[in-house]
């Protein structure tokens, strides 16, 4: 709990990747989070069946923005099949940080969104 | 004060506790802790009905409490003070007695301010019966503006049923002033029933029912170092005992037969089942732990503290802080932000060196949007707070904005 906030993840939350909506794209989301007034949207292009492009807006915490920057990048080229089998567990630990079961709706909301998708 | 708070002698993950959130809830001094474990260890039997030495032990103990906390709040007679598990639970009991009589073209009047425990039972009330339903807002110092409410609805004040408000916001700390309100809305309107939502103000400052003029008062133990599920409703006699009683069951019937019932007399009747004994219990004992110590002296404690915070906090950069500036109307809470950190984040940072602050939107969720924020950090003081902890909050923030890189 300490190490929440290591390098990594306060670089994730002041540049996160994939910022911003994207020109052209086949499906979006967006899911507001109550608990913390966090309210993300997610954009995502697919070509053959996989992710060609990706992109998120929103306002958030460190945990939440950090998670949606790394799990944008990591979709990148993933087919539909392989997202729909990566599961909250997956997504805790692409994270590489414990968040405590108060943060878990933090770090999980990219991911919400992203199923919502499609 | 620390001394006589139990909690305050343990680490917590090592750490020293530093405990900023008593608006959420208080913690408990030894005495509290006693007499339940008294309740508990040498005379545990149910009320009312025992006809043997603890039981009606008990039972003289539920009704000296009982008077004690009308004593506290002065009301006229103990009859109107009904024992619930909390303010919510009070604020849904006067929504569902006012569910009863209201007529229609009885509107309802609420605030922005309000917790959500004083806003969505009106708000359901007002969809349930297709009732006009005002929100009124708050000036630009956290204060709940009247006079412009007077100005543009004055006939929607006439026609109102109810008018529940808050005496002391749990979010910006702003004291209202509950008596000249209430004043201005009677004049308006003599026959509004007034609610005041004494969460915040009853652990922190003197209230007095009848200097108030307000004809119910809701209040909880947990925050004024009672137990946890026992809380208070204040209403006047006359309109106690007009109402419908809310549970049907034991303890609140006079007799009982086949074809109907009749009700017991005021308390009673609106305390079916049941009670928390043990809450009771404790509320009488945070009572006399809170007069032995002055209510008076606690309002100058969190006064002192605030002051002291607020100096500090001021000089924090990229630090934004709500709430009056007009120190002398504010109750020891104080909201803030700081700019490109998240609540949570602070909350976290602070929670991870023992300071345990509050973040989110406090259950004010309308008053959030009212102030253009999703969320704030909240620090709330208490009695046994000090300058020590005041430090320890500045220490705090000055880490989030280090590991934010915010200097
Ligand atoms: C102003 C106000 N009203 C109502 C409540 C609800 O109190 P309880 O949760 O004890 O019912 C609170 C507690 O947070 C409060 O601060």
């Amino acid at each position: 709990m300490d190490n929440l906030y290591i390098e990594e993840i306060l670089e994730h939350y002041r540049e996160p990747l994939n910022f911003g909506k994207l020109d052209k794209f086949d499906t979006s989301s967006r899911q507001l989070n109550p608990f913390c007034g966090d309210d993300m949207e997610i954009f995502v292009r697919f070509k053959n069946n996989a992710v060609e492009d990706i992109g998120f807006v929103g306002k958030g915490c460190a945990i939440s923005i950090a998670s949606a920057s790394i799990l944008t990048d990591y979709v990148k080229g993933k087919t539909k099949g392989e997202l729909t089998k990566f599961s909250e567990k997956d997504m805790l630990s692409l994270l590489g940080i414990e968040v405590s079961e108060t943060r878990k709706k933090c770090a999980l909301l990219a991911l919400a969104v992203l199923k919502d998708c499609f | 004060m620390k001394k006589d708070f139990p909690i305050f002698k343990n680490k917590i993950n090592g750490k020293k506790l530093i405990y900023l959130d008593s608006a959420a809830t208080s913690q408990k001094p030894q005495v509290v802790i006693d007499a339940i474990l008294e309740f508990y260890k040498t005379y545990n039997a149910n009320v009312k009905r025992g006809l043997y030495p603890i039981a009606e032990k008990a039972t003289e103990k539920i009704g000296k409490v009982r008077q004690e906390v009308a004593k506290f709040i002065n009301a006229i007679n103990p009859e109107e003070i009904i024992f619930v598990r909390n303010t919510t639970e009070a604020i849904n009991l006067v929504a569902y007695l006012v569910s009863h009589n209201i007529k229609r073209e009885e509107g309802i009047i609420t605030s922005t301010m309000e917790h959500h425990s004083n806003f969505v039972p009106w708000q359901q009330l007002a969809l349930k019966k297709n009732a006009d339903f005002l929100v009124l807002d708050i000036d630009e110092n956290g204060f709940l503006d009247l006079d412009s409410g007077i100005k543009n609805y004055e006939l929607r004040i006439k026609s109102a049923k109810i008018f529940a408000v808050a005496h002391v916001s749990n979010v910006l700390g702003t004291i209202n002033p509950i008596k000249d309100i209430i004043k201005k809305v009677k004049e308006i309107n003599p026959n509004i029933l007034v609610l005041v939502d004494a969460a915040q103000s009853v652990p922190h400052l003197k209230v007095d029912v009848q200097d108030l003029g307000c004809d119910f008062l809701a209040f909880s133990g947990h925050k004024m170092m009672a137990g946890t599920g026992i809380g208070v409703l204040y209403g006047k006699k006359h309109l106690l005992n007009n109402m419908q009683p809310f549970m049907f069951g034991g303890e609140m019937i006079r007799e009982v037969n086949i074809e109907n019932t009749t009700f017991a007399d005021l308390p009673h009747k609106y305390e079916a089942g049941t009670p928390d004994i043990a809450g009771i219990v404790s509320l009488g004992a945070a009572i006399e732990y809170l007069n032995s110590t002055g209510i008076e002296n606690i309002q100058k404690h969190d006064n002192r503290l605030i002051k002291y915070a607020l100096q500090k906090m001021e000089k924090i950069e990229g630090i934004n802080i709500y709430g009056p500036r007009d120190l002398d109307r504010r109750s020891g809470v104080i909201s803030f932000n700081i700019n490109g950190v998240h609540p949570h984040d602070i909350a976290q940072v602070l929670g991870n060196m023992g300071i345990c602050i509050r973040a989110g939107h406090h259950c004010a969720m309308p008053l959030h949007k009212r102030l253009g924020i999703p969320a704030s950090a909240r620090a709330s003081f208490y009695l046994y707070n000090d300058e020590e902890d005041v430090d320890y909050l500045i220490k705090g923030i000055k880490e989030v904005k280090n590991i934010f890189s915010l200097i």
